[in-house]
């Protein structure tokens, strides 16, 4: 057993439903237990989704138990057709469910349903939601394109002269981060470049493009926690080559044009050139010197946390001292940047542990979930939002990708926005004694994080002191190093959001050295120390 | 000015004390018991909740709310995982050390409940001799109670309803000679809870205790000179166990609207013998409070039409108020289990022929309500934005849940938790 107390990723059937519901004509028989069906809340109050998710769950219960389950079951499977008539069903169980091992693979194949119906077995207690997806979007595609397969050895017919080259776009689910907005920046990009998209899926896709997708050259694989095993499988199945860099960032960008144009056998030259992204200049602007080397910490689904170490490091200046993932499926792939960055990945999905690592680190900004914004909250650490798991606030009014140049963009604007402006970083500087700026006055971009984290507009049901790791708490307990009072009057003139930072570097400073009485002197070798 | 004996003896005659009921047993798109951690845990402040169930237990608790919230909270799943299912390690053996670890993190706790979920009951794991086990290793700091929030046992609140049940066998016996005291049952706001509490004052019942307490050592003692009164209408196990223990039922309506307020504390009034006329000086000024409150919403709501998913049981009561005063229409009332004694008082002052539904076959319930075209829609959040984007206007169930909406100073906050949607709607010109 794990004691959980928040999870990263729902269970693997949360995964199936993410493929299902961004799939049109597609039907999910869910053999579940009431209660599972809070699932659509997901889809309708967090992604705001103007139609029920196309689920139907057994919901039984306990006096079902005795009884006949499986015709439950068939019944379900009957009556979700008529009301419905999907092009294809997916049929499986829930935790529960399984459990009470009903085949719904063998009942729904005896139900001699007109379509295809299409068994899922998702292991709950072994796996998550992100298998599921990847799982579920990859039983589809078998099912469905596979009748299409090129025979064994055979090579993929040559493309008509005259004819663009063709993609697909695998990998958008419902529930995604950003997904619905980098479908259009990428398919976009495609499209500019002069290459057709041949099946964006599972986003918007119906059985019937599924079973197309062989007709594609190559594809795109935006998502790989999802995508990946249905690429895979494709690229064996139809010979269509994967594109695999996922194009979060300038230079990852700049590396898909490169890659797409290679498969599609074009000059990605003049693309390169005709694309733009602001990211570059503004990153070069003055105002932005403030950036240099600022302490972030990433943390997310493997693929959103690698990139944006990427992008963090080589187009915003920053350092990176903290990497992780909560995806163990890629830890290999997280633990190679990591290495690249010279630190050690964190693989967990235990959000304390999480918490405890951003807490002994102390960066200066956080790139995460919205598990990681509140974590950063709590400790009144910057942070911005990069990975699902998702929030309402993560499905914006407006266009807001995270992929190319677009997205870059983003990325600026939402990565630099948390922190002190250049200018306002200055100017609190040189007033720090002001009677206006004082230690009170909360920075505008900050908000209640500063001084006060009293009541957000957030309901923070509780704040329970246990969960604060130890690292964070000031360091006077059994005495061993204390404050000189000219030495705590000079820290109060150190500008109050890097107070903490100095007087915890000054601590250790002194801990490290057994100085039992910091003196104004102490104060001034740790500055040194440290640097900045 | 309504006093008991108008509502309690005297029913209109065309009242629904025997209605017929449309019962279905398809897809219920209902939460299980296990949300009602989310306000117990808030009421109790020093018992955690520890359900032993799936990662889908899990996420339900973080998703329910329809927020993430990431503190750390008094309540944690242990997730069941694939080793302790093929009898790898000792399920038991397992749950006793992440209690350990538990009570270890968090020695505040006082009370632990162990909750059963779906997957628990389906493979019978004990939790109650586990409960017992677990006791007598962390008693006397620790008092640890089980009792299921499974989805196949249990409907939203009835998680409530099972929780107070595990409490009451625990509670003490009332001395042989103590005094009649009453004792309100069914999670209050604490707010509402202290007005209560003065009026009760007020009115001259001098022992009053609340089920569940605020804390776990001030539970409150029961035996034969209890009379209990319901504050929520799903709590049907919890009331037969007091009772067992000797506990007498105060028949009443629920405390909800002026209506329901006076008729509850009236039917309290009248079990310790005080005159009808004392308590209607005694809640003179809040009934007249709650009235005015109501009526600023009247005009909003007047003759309008209502529809009813089934969420929460408080459905009938809701109803009760919404027609009684505030003049709308019932098209359907639907609640996931009809509770017919403690909903006696509130049924006889609906008008005959009230369509009820109790259970669920939700695809067929949306035909109903797209047919009936209501002017409002109270449904879950799993249905509410595709029925808005269909042209329905909804009310969210659970924040009928989660608001104060009981007694006299919050009549008017309830009645305008239904005109919000429509006022909502009516100024929105895109």
């Amino acid at each position: 057993m794990q004691l959980t107390v928040w999870t990263y990723e729902g269970p693997p059937h949360v995964g199936a439903m993410r493929v299902a519901t961004a799939m049109r004509d597609l039907h999910y028989v869910l053999h579940a237990p009431q209660g599972d069906t809070y699932a659509d809340l997901l889809f309708t109050m967090i992604e705001r989704r103007s139609k029920r998710p196309p689920v139907t769950y057994t919901t039984f219960q306990a006096r079902d138990l005795g009884g006949d389950t499986a015709a439950l079951f068939q019944t379900a499977c009957h009556e979700a057709y008529e009301r419905f008539k999907p092009k294809a069903m997916i049929v499986g169980a829930s935790c529960t469910g399984e459990l009470i091992q009903d085949d719904p693979a063998g009942l729904a194949k005896a139900g001699g349903l007109p379509i295809p119906v299409i068994p899922l077995e998702l292991p709950s207690y072994q796996k998550k939601e992100n298998w599921g997806a990847a799982e579920t979007f990859y039983q589809i595609v078998r099912h469905l394109a596979g009748p299409h397969a090129l025979p064994p050895n055979s090579a993929r017919p040559v493309r008509a002269a005259g004819e663009k080259p063709r993609c697909n776009l695998l990998g958008p689910t419902a529930l995604g981060f950003r997904h619905r907005d980098d479908v259009r920046a990428i398919s976009g990009l495609l499209e500019r470049m002069g290459i057709a998209i041949n099946v964006i899926a599972p986003w918007e896709a119906s059985p019937a493009d599924i079973a197309r997708l062989g007709q594609a050259d190559f594809n795109v694989v935006l998502y790989p926690e999802i995508a990946g095993p249905a690429a895979q499988w494709l690229k064996r199945s139809f010979g269509q080559p994967i594109v695999s860099t996922v194009p979060i960032g300038v230079g990852a960008t700049r590396d898909f044009i490169t890659e797409v144009a290679r498969l599609a056998e074009m000059d990605p030259a003049p693309f390169l050139k005709a694309e733009e992204s602001r990211l570059p200049w503004y990153s070069r602007s003055v105002d932005s010197t403030y950036l240099t080397g600022k302490r972030v910490f990433i943390f997310g689904d493997a693929t959103h946390a690698i990139a944006a170490a990427r992008v963090a490091r080589e187009e915003l200046g920053f350092e990176v001292v903290g990497l992780g993932t909560y995806s163990r499926e890629f830890a290999r792939d997280v633990r190679e940047a990591a290495a690249r960055h010279g630190i050690e990945a964190l693989i967990t999905d235990d959000y304390l542990e999480v918490e405890a690592k951003v807490a002994e680190l102390q960066p200066e900004l956080v790139l995460g979930t919205q598990m990681e914004r509140h974590i950063a909250k709590r400790l009144g650490v910057p942070c911005a939002v990069i990975s699902a798991p998702v929030h309402v606030q993560d499905f914006p009014a407006r266009y807001s990708p995270q992929m190319g140049f677009e997205g870059a963009d983003v990325l600026f604007d939402t990565w630099v926005h948390p922190l002190m402006m250049g200018l306002e970083e200055h100017l609190l500087g040189m007033f720090r004694d002001d009677f206006e700026f004082h230690d009170g006055a909360a920075p505008s971009h900050l908000g209640h994080a500063s001084k006060a984290p009293a009541r957000a507009a957030e309901p923070v049901i509780e704040v329970a002191a246990p969960a604060m790791p130890e690292a964070a708490a000031p360091a006077a307990e059994d005495g061993p190093t204390g404050w000189a009072p000219e030495a705590e009057q000079e820290l109060r003139k150190i500008p109050f959001f890097v107070r903490g930072k100095a007087r915890r570097n000054t601590e250790s400073f002194a801990g490290q050295r057994g100085i039992r009485l910091i003196t104004v002197e102490t104060l001034y070798d740790a500055k040194a120390h440290f640097g900045r | 000015m309504t006093s008991l004996p108008d509502i309690l003896s005297a029913p209109p005659a065309s009242g629904c004390s025997n209605p017929p009921i449309l019962r279905e047993r398809g897809q219920r798109e209902v939460f299980c018991g296990l949300t009602g951690i989310m306000w117990l845990h808030r009421k109790i402040q020093d018992a955690f909740f520890l359900i032993v169930g799936s990662r889908t237990c899990a996420h339900l608790m973080q998703s329910a709310a329809g927020v993430m919230i990431f503190a750390e909270p008094r309540f944690a799943t242990a997730i069941i995982e694939e080793r302790d299912l093929a009898g790898l390690a000792d399920a038991n053996e397992e749950l006793d050390r992440v209690v350990m670890r538990l009570l270890e993190r968090r020695p505040d706790i006082r009370l632990l409940f162990l909750v059963g979920s779906c997957p628990s009951e389906v493979i019978k794991l004990d939790l109650s001799r586990a409960a017992k086990r677990l006791s007598e290793r962390v008693a006397p700091a620790v008092r640890v109670l089980n009792y299921s929030g499974s989805g196949i046992e249990t409907t939203f609140t009835q998680g409530e309803d099972a929780c107070l049940a595990a409490l009451v066998p625990s509670l003490a016996a009332a001395p042989a000679d103590a005094p009649e005291s009453l004792l309100v049952v069914g999670v209050l706001a604490d707010a509402v809870e202290d007005q209560f509490r003065r009026i009760f004052a007020e009115i001259g019942i001098r022992h009053v205790d609340f089920l569940p307490a605020r804390k776990a050592n001030a539970m409150p003692v029961i035996g034969p000179g209890t009379r209990y009164l319901l504050a929520q209408p799903f709590l049907g196990e919890t009331a037969r166990l007091i009772e067992s223990r000797g506990g007498q039922r105060i028949a009443a309506p629920f405390p909800l609207g002026a209506e329901g307020a006076a008729g509850w504390i009236h039917a309290a009034g009248a079990a310790f013998g005080i005159a009808a006329a004392a308590i209607d000086a005694a809640i003179a000024a809040p009934l007249e409070r709650a009235r005015k409150a109501v009526s600023r919403y009247r005009d909003m709501l007047a003759g309008r039409r209502i529809f009813f998913f089934p969420d929460s049981q408080l459905e009938v009561p809701i109803a009760r108020f919404l027609h009684r005063e505030l003049g709308m229409e019932l098209v359907e009332v639907g609640t996931p289990y009809f509770h017919k004694d403690h909903l006696a008082a509130d049924l006889a002052l609906l008008p005959a022929g009230t369509a009820f539904s109790e259970g669920q076959d939700v695809d067929r319930q949306i035909d109903r309500c797209r047919k009936a075209a209501p002017d409002i829609v109270v449904c879950g959040l799993g249905l509410a934005n595709p029925l808005e984007a269909e042209g329905m206007t909804t009310k969210w169930a659970i924040e009928l849940v989660f608001t104060p909406i009981q007694g006299f100073e919050q009549a008017g906050d309830l009645a305008e938790l239904f005109a919000r949607p429509l006022n909502r709607r009516a100024r929105l010109e895109v």
